[in-house]
Parts: structure tokens; sequence; C-alpha cells
């Protein structure tokens, strides 16, 4: 593992796997009637938080404090960044209290790993964030749940998502979490296809190590998971498609369309669901809808982030374990 | 006043030559020229060049003077071996009228490093929509020729048209800084298969072609001289050839850092590479160093864009564009040019001293090494390597993406007008 986690595409097929594997200990945690471990006792983490976020917060917050970190949220929402000076100002106060771990969210793209490789600051950055660039846990919280739903919770230790089908339907222009999701399928063995109209693919997508589609209808049959992105109303007055009824039609996933898709296959929606422009309230309240346990997920995941890039390079497994009987 | 002996320097880049500066002109050019009552330089193999011209300089002043002054930017351009500047107009306040051109004038006169032609803007506050004085500016001490909006484009076409035809009753060129604005809106470094990956807003090619080739016609229309900044473009280019194939008097330049670094370079997300237009690929840079050698290109300007180190020293949203040049513009033009075979030392004294003094109408700049001429000259050490170190720049800013790089080539000496303003790469 490297010192920080700034983009999916850092990560080894090993590290990934690592990651998801000390996840499904973590989340044995949360099973127990004492949902914490000693891990980072007497560690600082700080979330830093320039763009709101309440959903991916509290979710790191939750991770830091069942591994019992000191936790110390800031939220810089509203300051201005247009000076610049509010992240590298920010950073070295947070240097100067002895910060061992920074999770940042940010609304411009490559600030974290700016953060990360700036001499500004020596603690570990985590990427919770960036503009329309990466979201890496988001990333691995979805393999965590296509892991678990495909191939099985104990079945899948050690296992990575080899030949999985994985469509990724809306806004991948604009959506860091697309990116970070073709990184990190690519890396652990799954086939990608993206689905959207031409306005919303970027220039250049065609070197991604994915296949690209304008077509939902004749990627659903073939798909083991579609996973839905959240195509924000105010795209439609920027002219990427028409009306939100002529995107809804093409690009929406409703009943008949969920019917197409293979028996097995689940639909995944990284959240907020906004019900109506992509999902219907069918899809979504369907049991095929994994969205409320990608949430659950999401702290396994982060547990299992913190722990490896501050813990140790031990599998958690053993740590826990031992802490656990003394 | 006084005598110089330059004594076996390679004019040009020819055989070694004499060359015997008095007062401010050439005296004499030749073989074995006496040394009597001159101060010798012994230039050993040096190539001797007419003073270098930057048709593109960001000077700052007034109203940043944090970033540059006409006094720190005019040394940097004699460190740099330039002896004329062309100062862009959007300072603050806006170089848009007589008074403030002829205010950058005389501090450029003051300076004594390098003259310094201050270029007016287009149109008032560079807003796009009103024509600012364009005559009172022509008329004024400053006998301003050059007009430009650089930093935006004059993207309304009435607005483009109306410019270029009025500067003819004066023989004005228009120099437009191509990018539609729309085109761009949010865009942060070349849309590609890099800011795919980065998440960075995208700045498509399009958006300068698509304007370049729009002015080219509409200067073809009212039989107008067009000037296209800062080429970055395959596609950009051209259409600068067809245009010229057309007859269309148009001429473009090219900034030493379009011929060198590429958008992959972004992926360090460090803002010292975040420039307006942005990287190219390495297809453009290409294209770009061919057509300079072809002389599609025109010239070489700088675009130094002076910036403090705040104003990058954060996340790349937040940074301003812009690198500076002065200093190390000859040596990326060896280093892409010259040492790649494209272009001799003749070929950089037409790209960066004789071309760039013809379109900006520099008088006294851009001549030929030989008697009777203006003694304007640079001489170079070609056979330096180093390493750039900022700490060195006579510039005000430090916004260099090349620290650390090997580069080769030195100006070591410039002369103003017989008056040595860099004696062995030191600032008189
Ligand atoms: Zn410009």
């Amino acid at each position: 593992m490297q010192r920080h986690l700034i983009s999916a595409a850092d990560l080894t097929r090993d590290d990934a796997v690592l990651i998801l594997d000390t996840a499904e200990e973590m989340a044995r945690v949360a099973d127990r009637p004492i949902k914490k471990l000693p891990t980072l006792r007497g560690r600082t983490v700080v979330n830093l938080f320039f763009e709101d976020s309440t959903r991916t917060r509290i979710s790191f917050e939750a991770a830091e404090k069942r591994l019992s970190a000191d936790v110390i949220n800031f939220t810089a929402k509203g300051s201005s960044v247009s000076k610049g000076e509010s992240l590298k100002d920010t950073a070295q106060t947070l240097e100067a209290m002895g910060v061992d771990a920074v999770v940042i969210r940010h609304g411009a793209s490559g600030a974290p790993y700016r953060l990360a490789t700036s001499g500004w600051i020596d603690a570990h950055v985590i990427n919770a964030g960036d503009g329309t660039h990466q979201h890496p846990t988001q990333a691995l919280l979805d393999a965590f749940t296509m892991r678990r739903r495909l191939v099985g919770r104990d079945a899948g230790l050690g296992k990575d998502l080899d030949g999985r089908r994985v469509t990724l339907v809306g806004d991948i222009l604009h959506s860091r979490v697309a990116r970070s999701n073709v990184d990190l399928l690519h890396t652990l063995g799954a086939e990608v296809t993206l689905v959207a109209p031409p306005t919303l693919l970027p220039v250049g997508v065609e070197t991604w190590p994915c296949d690209v589609s304008y077509d939902l209808d004749s990627t659903l049959t073939k798909s083991d998971a579609v996973m839905l992105l959240r195509v924000q109303r105010e795209r439609m007055n920027a002219a990427f498609f028409p009306t939100e009824r002529e995107y809804s039609r093409r690009y929406g996933l409703d009943g008949d369309r969920m019917a197409k898709m293979p028996d097995h296959a689940i639909v995944m929606h990284p959240g907020p669901m906004v019900r109506g422009m992509e999902i219907t309230a069918e899809v979504a309240d369907s049991d095929r809808c994994t969205a409320v346990e990608q949430v659950t997920n999401g702290v396994s995941i982060r547990m299992a982030v913190l722990y490896l890039l501050l813990g140790g390079n031990e599998p958690a497994v053993t740590h826990a374990r031992t802490t656990e009987e003394k | 006043m006084s005598k110089t002996l330059i004594r076996g320097a390679k004019v040009l880049g020819g055989e070694p030559q004499d060359v015997l500066i008095d007062g401010g002109t050439v005296a004499e050019v030749g073989t074995g020229l006496s040394a009597e009552g001159a101060e010798v330089v012994e230039a050993g193999g040096k190539v001797l060049l007419p003073g270098l011209v930057d048709l593109h300089t960001h000077l700052r002043e007034p109203g940043r003077e944090d970033s540059e002054t006409v006094l720190t930017g005019t040394r940097a351009a004699a460190s740099g071996g330039y002896t004329n500047v062309f100062a862009m107009a959007n300072t603050f306040p806006v170089a848009d009228t007589a008074g403030v051109v002829e205010q950058v004038w005389r501090l450029g006169q003051e300076s004594g490093y390098c003259d310094v032609q201050p270029i007016g803007a287009v149109t008032v506050g560079l807003e796009g929509s009103k024509l600012a004085e364009l005559g009172a500016m022509h008329e004024s001490a400053a006998g301003v020729t050059v007009f430009s909006d650089d930093g935006k484009c004059v993207h309304d076409a009435v607005i483009m048209r109306r410019a270029l035809e009025y500067v003819k009753a004066f023989g004005g060129v228009v120099a437009q800084h191509a990018q539609e604005p729309r085109l761009t809106e949010g865009a942060q470094m070349n849309e590609g298969v890099v800011s795919a990956e980065l998440g960075l807003g995208g700045w498509p090619a399009v958006a300068e072609e698509s304007i370049i080739a729009r002015d080219v016609l509409l200067a073809e229309h009212v039989g107008s001289r067009v000037h296209i900044c800062h080429l970055s473009t395959a596609g950009s280019v051209e259409i600068v050839r067809w245009a010229k194939s057309r007859g269309i008097d148009v001429t473009a330049e090219v900034t030493p850092h379009h011929l060198l670094l590429t958008d992959e370079l972004v992926r360090s997300y460090n803002p010292v590479y975040k420039v307006n237009p942005p990287l190219r690929t390495e297809r453009d840079v290409l294209a770009l160093r061919e057509a300079l050698a072809d002389g599609t290109i025109d010239i070489v300007a700088t675009d130094h864009a002076p910036h403090p180190h705040e104003d990058k020293d954060c996340e790349w949203a937040a940074a301003a564009m812009g690198m500076v040049g002065l200093e190390t513009a000859l040596s990326v033009v060896q280093e892409t040019m010259v040492d790649t075979g494209l272009l001799d030392w003749a070929g950089v004294a037409d790209r960066m001293s004789f071309k760039p003094a013809q379109i900006g109408q520099a008088t006294g700049h851009g001549r030929p090494v030989s008697a009777g001429e203006p003694a304007n000259l640079t001489l170079v050490d070609t056979a330096y390597r180093g390493q750039v170190d900022p700490a060195g720049f006579a510039s005000r800013s430090r916004n260099t993406p090349y620290e650390g790089r090997e580069l080769p080539g030195r100006v070591t000496h410039t002369w103003l007008r017989g008056k040595a303003t860099l004696v062995d790469g030191k600032l008189t």
C-alpha cells in the first residue's frame, strides 16, 4: 500500500483485494454488541470537507470512531478557494496540530493530490472525492458490494471480480464515481461498459479500459451489475440533453428494463437517489437494488482503508482477533 | 561614446568574425579588426544575433507590480537577450487609452534595459464590446501599432471586423488571442485523454481553431492584417497555412513552451503547467515545430506571464494561468529547433528578431548585423548546458516550468544601442 489513497488507479489488484478482505473483517465488528476496535487509539484523523457531503463525512466519521481514532471535523464550506490560500493554509494549520491523517473532500480535481505531494503536510491523505476526478473509497465499496452479491461473502475472500460485467449509466463526464470505478473494476478483472448520451461522455474516453455504448437496452441483458449515476437537472439547461423526459426514456432504469437483466444481476446507485429521472421507485425499492447495503459497506471499506494506511501492514484480521481475545 | 570589439563571434551562426561597435551603431564587421581604443569581448565561437524582439510580453505595470514591473520585466528581457518587448494591454487599468500606453512607454524609456512598445487594447476594458481609442493610442508618444485584448478573445465577429478595418488607416495590426469563450467555459487544460482522466475541464482545440478560421476570413474580407497569438494546435497550423496559401495577410506566433511541453505534464497537477492556451499533445508540439521551421508560423513570442508565488502555490483550479518566459526562451528554442536540426541560427534570428520587429513595426530593431545598423545585439554561448535556476531570474516572478531542467544555451551579453545591458550573464 502507498502512503496515501488519492486515486483508484493507484491500487494494484493485491492492494484492492487486501482492502476488500480487510473490510469483510471490519464488517464483523459491526455485528458485535460493542462496535469498536482500539486500532487507531491516540491517532488523530481530520475530515476536511471543502464541499458539502454529509453522507460521505458521516461514513468516514463512523469508520474513524469504530477504530477509536480522535476525530476532528473541519467543514470549510463557504470559505473562498478563489485565492487558493485556504487549502494550503488549512493544511499547515492541521500539520501544526500534529494530525495523522486527512480525509479530504474538495470541489477541485487534483486538490488531494496537491495536498499529498506539495510538501505542505506530512499526514496520510485519503481522497473523499475531488471535483470530477476520483472517489476511490466509493469505488472500493462498490466493488465490495459486487463481490458480496455476485461471488459471496465468504466465498469472495481473496477473490477479485474476474469476468463480471458491470454497466455504468448516466453522467460519466462529470462523475468521479465513474472514473474511480472504471479504474478499480478493470484492476479487479471486471468488464466495464459505460452507457450515456455522447454529450455526457468525456472526449478521450476511448482510451479508458472499458467499452462505451449509447444504448442502454442492448447492454442490460449481459450485465451482472448496473450502476446508475445521478444526472443533475442543471445539465439539461447546459444542453447536455434535450429534456428530462427524453433522458428518462433513453437512459432511465424502470421495471421493464430491469426485467431484461439476468436474474442474478443487481442494480447499484451511489446515492443519494433522486427517484424519477434515472431510477423509478419500483427499481429503487426492489431487493435487487443495493443502494442501502452500499451505505453500510462504505463504513467497512473506510475502516479497512484507514486501518491499512495508518495501522500497519498486517491484515486486520490478525490484529482484530488478538485484541478481541484479550 | 565608447567602442566595443566583439572578437570571433559567429554572426548568425556563420564563420567567426569581429564586430566593432562604435557608439550606438555597428561600425564594422569583418576579420582581424583593430581593437584600438575599444573594450574587447572575446566571443570565442559564441553566436551573435540581432537583439531579440518579443511581440508578446506581460509586464504587469500598472496594477500588478507584485508580479512584475516595467523595470524588472525589462531586466529579465535583457537577461534573455531581448532589446525590445511589446507590453500586453491587460494591466490595471487596462492600456486602452493614450494616457496608459504613454505611461508604460515612458517607464520603458526610463528603464534603460530594453525598449518597450506598449500594445493597446482593442476594446474598452478588454470587455469586447466597444472599440478603444485605437487612433489616439497610435498618435500618442507611445506610437502604438499593435492592438490586442490578449488574455481575452475579441469574440464578437462584428467588433473584430471593425477593429481590423479601423487599424488599416494607420497600418496597425490586431493580435488575436483565439479562444471561443463558450467552448472554453470551465476549461482548465487541453481537452483529450489526459483531461478525461484527471477530471479537469477540457479546453478543446476547436475553440482556438474556429476563431482563427473566422478571423483569417474576416481579414481577407476587409483586406486587413491579422496576427494570431500563441498558436497551440496542429489544426491552427493547418488553418494559417491555408490562409497564407490563399494570400491572406496573416502572421502567427508560437511560445517556447508550446514547442516543448505537453499536457502529459498536467498529471502532476502542478499549476506551474497551467497556461493559456493550454499545453497540448505531442502531435501538436511536433506540428508547431515544423510550422515554425517552414515559416507557416512567423515568430516565437514568449507570452511571459509573471505571477507571484502564492498565485501558483495552490490547487490547480484556483491557480493563475501563465508562466515566465523571457529568460529561458532562447534556450528552449535551441533545444527544440536548433539542436533538432529544424532551424539554424539565421532562422532563429529571423523568427525571434527580424520578423517580430517587422510585424510590430519596431524600427531600429530586428536589423541585420552590419555596418551602420543600430547596435542591438545579443551573444549566445550555444555550447553551454545547465540546469535552470529560477533563483537567478531578474524577473520579479519565478513561475517557470523549467526549474531544475537541463537546457542548452546561455545569453552572455546583450547590447542596447551599443550599451551593454548584460555582461558575462550579469545585468549591468
Ligand atoms: Zn493570450
